[in-house]
């Protein structure tokens, strides 16, 4: 297997490490949260690249059907789904909460209010 | 009532008695104070008719929960234990009457916490003297710990808040860091935490983790006092006088040196330690601390600070005929345990009056005060001498025992030692006595008056004790010699 | 038979009281329901851990979808302690909520906190009983999205941000654990965590292991907060609701440390972990560097509350130190811990909890002289504190004893003399409450406060008697932690 032949892996490893760059560098509570949902998106790569044959159909068992894509993945990942928008979702309301709270969504002006607060 | 159910009764007895008061509180003091007292007597009752059966072979024992898998909390009467007991227990009947005159006197305050945690103290002393294992007896150590805590905070001053952090820090620290691990190993070793005639170690236990283990112990047991871990004697002489007098002259330090006995005794086994040897860093730190302690006591100007050395000093005594793994040692060592009790309870006692009636801390202020406090100064010197180890006192007993160990084991440095600090205790007390009776008072001196009744009859109560153990000492000897085997 | 249905049922009960309660829309209905599921947890565990304590572990299949296709509910002698304590905890926490969620958070919209607390209890109990490493995803995730809401009900805005950073950090943690089973599935084809064990000796590349073992234990490691990935627990416990606080500290972390055990003893098996992943020397160092380090911390804070959190931080160490060991004494004293720090910790925020009502806050400054005006609970934080130091009669000392006990017999007393010397620490924090409690004067001119509400007070001085009972009666908790550690190191193979 070539370099190339991996590039579903290749795709999921950098998903991955740019959604964690950016929850970790950006101070703006919205951008960690859409770099956490690229985080996230990485993982559904994970599952469903290897889930996919090429020249396989969806799994029915019958007459003419021999190379099946693996289901399993696409069920468990839609579960991953839901819960990466319940997620998301969450996490703005939470934005909105602290925006009316502290009237700023930047993480250092936060830590400063919090700071004059002691 | 059978024996078990008396031996359960008499660690049962102090704690109802720390909840009676309680509920009885600020208000009702005289009921408080009758709580105190019946609690006391019956806790002394409790033991006296635990000594036929002890003495005559029976063993007591009550298992009461499964604390870990194979260890329980369990409660036995053995005759350590019930000398133990009867001296903290008869000790509390008369300091109660000398707390009850001392609190009132001075006004002093919380007294209802005081009277608790007293009680809860004895409580743990009993217990400590009555654990059938060593969990059991590091609960009630730890406990007896806790609860003295408020005492010797009982001013709630700065200085005590300080004070009690040294007290605690170190009892604490030397019990967690030394004295558990001990515990945890030998439980490893042998299976059991049980206290066995003999002991538990026999034929489980090489020389090498034999010291170890030792040295553990003896400076797990942080009550004992030895250096370099003794400060938090002195420092918790900041609580009232009551206190320094039953607990830290009988029931925790005395629980201190108990547990060294007991360790030795049942679960080293004098005979397993005096076949592996290497006792001799353990006398070394001992007649090291003994000497040292005296030499502080002599330079200490606070008379309350001059008795905690000497206490000191006198708990190294015990350490030190331990180290001898004789049974005329361990006699010797047992004895003391009660000797040293009524003789130092006495001397606080004393302390304490000085202070009530004539409100003088220091020794150098003390210029005849025989005059105005005779029964007080008497009963001074009756302890001082008790001390210093002459007829006709208790203290002549136990040394006599302890000497007689050391040259049977034909150890010239304990010998020496023990000269050395007798000489000490004689130049640090007998002054005190001859200022007291001698010495013009300083001018301008009202010579003031003796202290309140109760505290009196207190203190002249225990020095009697002193002088008729010297006369009986029957009964002691008869104990000391079931615990040393002979 | 009802009983036969118990392991679904325990996940159930408090999963369709979440919606009832909200279509009741009543706060004090709410209060009775979620009651009501707890108790039946609690009688649905109990029943569960005599039973599998008896004849042996329970499988559950759910649809009747035989495994390893189908779900699998599993219930043994760990998972059935666990659940017992979750929802023990859980239960004190309910009763609890009363008057302090009342008091906290109040409002029209109460009921909807109940809900919150079904629907995390639920997520807990499933992520105990299942048998599923994906399913078991499902229901972390269903825990964490609740706890976020829960802590961010306090009622401090520094709530929000805690929930923020708790939310970010779950969510990151959740998605490496997800990762790491990716992987394992990958490699084995199947997400049974018995069948995972069978199979995973037997796949082509045991680097895959070795890469999932890493993700998942860095990701539980986020949710258990394993130093030095704690940085969330002491604002989300420091601001969440009391009730919020009490139940997560004795829950959240601990069912976190059940499944890592689970993956790591039952799945990968003692023997590989120490022979080929270098993974429990690492968990060992991190552990010590806890002990000493968070409790080192908890010194210092200014606020109860956090320095609870940090204490938490310190006591999971010690957990995670009897994990490293991979010995059955170790992970028995390590379970052990479980049960009895989460009891513990419960009953000490609940007593924070009753001090920050009565005084409006829990920064020493504001418990200046709370042992003269509220000396019931200050006594009760008092002994639950000595539980912290482990001093004996307590439940602390129990598992201590355990676990240097196992230190020493795993032939690493070095472990034992940490767990002992870092106990030190824990001493100087308690002690700075006591010094303040009943040294310091009382604010000057404030109103004397009294003790809390009877429904606080008595849950929280029943956790505390629990905690004296476990410590004096410490036998039966650590039988069960034992026969827990069996079940996890033997069991699923």
């Amino acid at each position: 297997m070539s370099v190339a032949g991996h590039f579903g892996y290749w795709a999921t490893v950098f998903l991955m490490m740019a959604g964690l760059f950016i929850v970790i560098s950006r101070g703006n509570l919205v951008k960690k949260l859409v770099g956490l949902s690229i985080f996230q998106s990485s993982v559904y790569l994970l599952y469903i690249v290897p889930g996919k044959l090429v020249g396989g159909t969806v799994p029915i068992v019958g007459e003419g059907f021999t190379v099946y894509s693996n289901p399993l993945p696409h069920v468990l990942i839609l579960t991953a789904i839901v819960v990466g928008v319940a997620t998301l979702a969450l996490g703005l309301a939470i934005v909105v909460r602290i925006r009316e709270a502290y009237g700023t969504i930047e993480e250092d002006d936060l830590l400063a209010a919090d700071a004059r607060a002691d | 009532m059978s024996d078990a159910a008396f031996a359960l009764a008499a660690v049962a007895v102090p704690f109802a008695g720390a909840a009676l008061v309680a509920l009885a509180g600020e208000r009702r003091r005289d009921l408080r104070e009758a709580a105190t007292f019946a609690s006391a007597v019956m806790l002394f009752f409790l033991v006296v008719a635990l000594g036929p059966q002890v003495l005559s072979g029976g063993r007591p024992a009550v298992p009461l929960f499964d604390m870990v898998p194979g260890v329980a909390l369990a409660l036995q009467v053995e005759p350590l234990g019930w000398l133990f007991a009867a001296v903290a227990s008869s000790l509390w009947v008369v300091s109660s009457a000398y707390s009850i005159g001392y609190m009132r006197a001075n006004g002093e305050g919380r007294q209802t916490r005081f009277y608790a945690c007293f009680a809860g103290a004895i409580g743990a002393a009993i217990g400590i003297a009555f654990s059938a294992n060593l969990v059991t007896l590091f609960f009630f150590y730890e406990l007896l710990t806790l609860v003295t805590y408020p005492l010797v905070t009982h001013h709630g001053t700065d200085e005590a808040r300080r004070a009690g952090r040294v007290y605690l820090g170190i009892l604490l620290a030397t019990s967690i860091l030394f004295l558990l691990p001990a515990i945890v190993v030998t439980w490893i070793l042998t299976g059991t935490t049980d206290f066995r005639p003999g002991g538990i170690l026999g034929g489980r236990i090489d020389a090498a983790t034999a010291g170890v283990l030792l040295a553990l112990f003896m400076f797990g047991i942080g009550k004992a006092a030895l250096m370099p871990f003794h400060r938090w004697l002195p420092a918790a002489m900041v609580a009232p006088t009551p206190v320094s007098a039953l607990l830290h002259a009988v029931a925790v330090v005395k629980a201190g040196v108990f547990c060294v006995i007991k360790v030795i005794v049942y679960v080293f086994g004098i005979d397993t330690l005096a076949s592996l040897g290497g006792s001799a860093p353990f006398t070394a730190i001992a007649a090291f601390t003994l000497v040292a302690a005296s030499v502080v006591a002599l330079r200490a100007d606070n008379l309350k600070r001059r008795l905690a050395y000497s206490t000191v000093s006198q708990l190294a005594y015990v350490s030190l005929a331990c180290s001898l793994f004789t049974p005329a040692a361990i006699m010797g060592a047992t004895l003391h345990l009660v000797a040293h009790a009524f003789g130092k309870i006495t001397l606080f006692f004393a302390a304490g009056s000085i202070y009530t009636a004539a409100h003088k801390t220091e020794v150098s202020q003390l210029d005849g005060i025989g005059r105005a406090m005779p029964w007080t100064m008497a009963a001074f010197g009756v302890g001082a001498l008790s001390m210093i180890g002459l007829p006709p006192m208790a203290g002549f007993v136990s040394k006599w025992y302890i000497l007689s160990g050391a040259m049977a084991a034909r150890d010239w440095v304990v010998v020496a030692a023990l000269a050395a600090s007798t000489l000490l205790n004689a130049a640090y007390f007998l002054p005190i006595v001859y200022r007291a009776f001698f010495v013009a008072p300083a001018p301008g001196d009202s010579g003031g008056h003796e202290a309140p009744a109760p505290m009196v009859l207190a203190q002249v109560a225990t020095a009697g004790a002193c002088v008729a153990i010297f006369l009986f000492p029957g009964l002691a000897i008869a104990f000391a010699k079931a615990v040393a085997g002979g | 038979m009802l009983a036969e249905h118990f392991p679904a049922l325990l996940v159930v009960t408090p999963l369709v009281a979440a919606p009832l309660i909200v279509v009741v829309r009543s706060a004090r209905a709410g209060w009775a329901m979620a009651l009501a599921a707890c108790l039946a947890a609690v009688l649905m565990a109990a029943q569960l851990l005599a039973r599998v304590a008896a004849s042996g572990p329970v499988s559950y299949a759910i649809g009747s979808w035989p495994p390893p296709w189908g779900i699998e509910y599993r219930v043994d002698a760990a998972s059935a302690l666990v659940a017992l304590l979750v929802s023990a905890i859980g239960t004190a926490s309910v009763v609890y909520a009363r008057r302090s969620a009342a008091a906290e958070i109040g409002g029209e919209r109460l009921y909807l906190f109940y809900a919150l607390m079904m629907l995390c209890l639920a997520g807990l109990l499933g992520m105990v009983v299942t048998g599923d490493a994906f399913n078991l995803f499902v229901f972390l995730e269903i825990s964490s999205l609740s706890t976020y809401v829960l802590v961010a009900l306090g009622r401090d805005r520094r709530a929000l941000t805690a929930s923020f950073q708790y939310l970010i950090l779950g969510t990151v943690g959740a998605t490496f654990y997800v990762m790491g089973v990716g992987i394992l599935y990958l490699a084995t084809g199947t997400l049974n965590l018995a069948d995972l064990a069978v199979r995973l000796p037997q796949a082509a590349d045991p680097r895959a292991a070795t890469v999932a073992i890493a993700f998942i234990t860095a990701g539980l490691g986020l949710k258990l907060a394993m130093f030095p990935l704690h940085a969330w627990l002491p604002g989300a416990y420091a601001h969440a609701p009391s009730a919020v606080s009490a139940f997560l500290a004795g829950t959240a972390t601990k069912v976190a440390i059940y499944a890592l055990a689970r993956i790591w003893f039952s799945v990968y098996g003692a023997d590989a972990l120490l022979r080929d992943i270098p993974v429990a020397p690492v968990l060992a160092a991190l552990s010590v560097a806890a002990a000493f380090i968070a409790s080192g911390a908890a010194i210092v804070q200014d606020d109860l509350k956090r320095m609870l959190a940090y204490s938490s931080v310190g006591q999971v160490g010690y957990i995670t130190l009897g994990l490293s060991l991979a010995t059955e004494p170790g992970v028995a004293a390590a379970i052990a811990h479980v049960v009895n720090h989460g009891v513990t910790k419960s009953a000490l925020f609940m007593l924070a909890g009753a001090m920050a009502l009565r005084l409006g806050g829990t920064r020493f400054s504001d418990l200046a002289g709370v042992g003269r005006t509220m000396p019931v609970i200050t006594f009760a934080f008092v002994i639950g504190g000595l539980s912290l130091i482990g001093v004996p009669g307590t439940a602390g000392f129990v598992t201590k004893w355990a676990l240097a006990g196992a230190a020493i017999r795993a032939g690493q007393p070095v472990f034992a003399a940490v767990v002992l010397l870092s106990s030190l620490l824990a001493v100087a924090y308690i002690w700075r409450f006591v010094e303040c409690a009943y040294f310091r004067e009382p604010p000057a001119g404030a109103p004397a406060p009294g003790e809390a509400p009877a429904s606080m007070t008595g849950t929280a001085l029943a956790l505390t008697a629990a905690v004296v009972a476990m410590g004096l009666h410490g036998a039966p908790v650590l039988g069960a932690a034992g026969r827990a550690a069996a079940a996890l190191m033997g069991g699923a193979r």
